[in-house]
């Protein structure tokens, strides 16, 4: 049997299954901005901005962009109605102060004790640079990590310790692949999610730490929205 | 009477020393007071220390320091962005110092001295390689770091529009670290893109009020 795996719309997708109504979310630069994209229609979702936004709506249509009003990401965004501007001494607080819901990240590198690598790899040749990584990682209520399960040349991603400097230690509370959907808990990983046609053995192959499964497995498969 | 208007850029940036540290708002291009910064390099200041988000992006604000040897070290949380070349070419050739700090603690840092407070322990990087060399201490059962204040000797602000007493209201994000910066400075330096008149602006929405403020210009939008 052929493996499915998720597209990265259906990765996000997925995520944005497990965000409940009325949420506070940040999200992560790169793949997790995807996760905006795909929220129920049903859910009402206040996004924030690190750069001092609450109530980020989806980009502007061209021609529209207004360069004051910029998502992480620095690309144009719009404010949907009830959003608010602050600074951002206030924006970090509600960061670390515990006050966003849930944050969904990129990462480099997960250990199974829930530590996180997404800032920094080991090359040296690029100047450091970490953002809000750090303060969002300590502070989010919940942290969701959406990656590719292995690196573009096929390395696991997910691993007993991190080998990359990390961001911050066991903050990690899911893990969204385009192959499963893994808890981190204290044993370890667990896995609740696999998508079709992928064994076991196949998905022990691309991770480095131990995985323990759920007492029912489920297929994981793009909710249909 | 308080008249905190001056008339030039050039008045504006007058008396910044070399080896100041001066504090310059914008997250990527939002808020990036892109005028007094040239007005800056213009005065010719030097042997600088700059504690901004970015590290400058193309050949504009801070960038343009950086290319024209201004700037000894900065202290920013995200030097890399697309365009940042001067910061990237400076620092690979051992020509820049750089001191990086997560984001939110680059914030709280400025804010801790503009409150006039002697530091914080923040959780933020407390397991990472930016805690070396720094006390960590467990508060409630969690590893926190201990970070010291961030003054500086002035701080260029981007607003939207000022009175004559300083008081600023700012546009959207452009907002970002610019109340900050405002009260963590011995010189606070803002460009705004109208004056109006004492009263004018509506007391319950003034931002940053005009005691943070130094010195405010205008600069047409």
């Amino acid at each position: 049997m052929t493996i499915s795996p998720l597209s990265h719309t259906g990765m996000a997708a997925r995520v944005a299954q497990d965000i409940p109504d009325g949420s506070y979310v940040n999200l992560g630069i790169g793949m997790p901005t995807l996760v905006g994209d795909v929220v129920s229609a049903g859910k009402e979702i206040v996004f924030h901005s690190e750069n001092g936004i609450l109530g980020m709506g989806p980009a502007p249509a061209a021609g529209e962009e207004d360069w004051e009003l910029i998502n992480a990401g620095k690309a144009p965004v719009t404010l949907v109605p009830g959003g608010s501007f602050f600074h951002h001494t206030d924006s970090f607080m509600m960061m670390r102060g515990g006050h966003i819901d849930v944050t969904v990240l990129g990462a480099f590198q997960v250990s199974a004790q829930g530590d996180l690598a997404n800032w920094a790899t080991d090359d040296a040749h690029l100047p450091p640079a970490v953002g809000g990584a750090m303060d969002l990682a300590v502070g989010a209520k919940r942290v969701l990590v959406l990656m590719m399960h292995t690196t573009s040349d096929g390395r696991p991603k997910l691993l007993p310790e991190c080998t990359y400097p990390l961001t911050a230690a066991q903050v990690v509370d899911r893990i969204y692949t385009e192959l499963a959907v893994i808890d981190v808990t204290p044993d370890g990983f667990l896995v609740r999610e696999m998508v079709e046609g992928l064994t076991r053995d196949e998905l022990e192959r691309r991770t480095a730490a131990p995985l323990a499964y759920a007492d029912e497995v489920t297929v994981l498969a793009p909710p249909v929205r | 009477m308080i008249d905190k208007r001056v008339g030039s850029l050039a008045a504006a940036v007058e008396g910044v020393r070399d080896g100041a540290t001066v504090l310059v708002g914008g997250f990527g291009a939002a808020g990036v007071p892109v005028e007094l910064v040239h007005a800056l390099l213009e005065q010719g200041a030097g042997d600088l220390t700059i504690v901004t988000n970015n590290a400058g992006s193309g050949e504009t604000d801070v960038a343009a320091l950086i290319r024209e040897r201004r700037v000894r070290k900065i202290i920013c949380s995200y030097p890399r962005s697309a365009g940042s070349i001067w910061f990237e070419e400076f620092y690979r050739a051992g020509d820049i110092e750089l001191e990086l700090v997560p984001q939110g603690t680059l914030s709280e840092r400025m804010r801790a001295a503009g409150a006039g407070l002697g530091g914080f322990f923040t959780p933020a990087g407390a397991d990472s390689l930016l805690a070396r060399g720094k006390e960590v201490r467990v508060i409630g059962g969690r590893r926190h770091v201990f970070e010291e204040p961030l003054r500086g000797d002035v701080a260029l602000v981007q607003a939207l529009r000022a009175d004559r007493w300083g008081n600023l209201v700012y546009n959207k994000a452009a907002r970002n670290f610019g109340p900050t910066m405002a009260t963590a400075a011995d010189l606070t330096v803002v460009q705004v893109r109208e004056f109006v008149e004492l009263g004018e602006l509506d007391p319950e929405a003034v931002v940053t009020p005009g005691i943070f403020v130094d010195r405010v210009v205008e600069v047409a939008a």
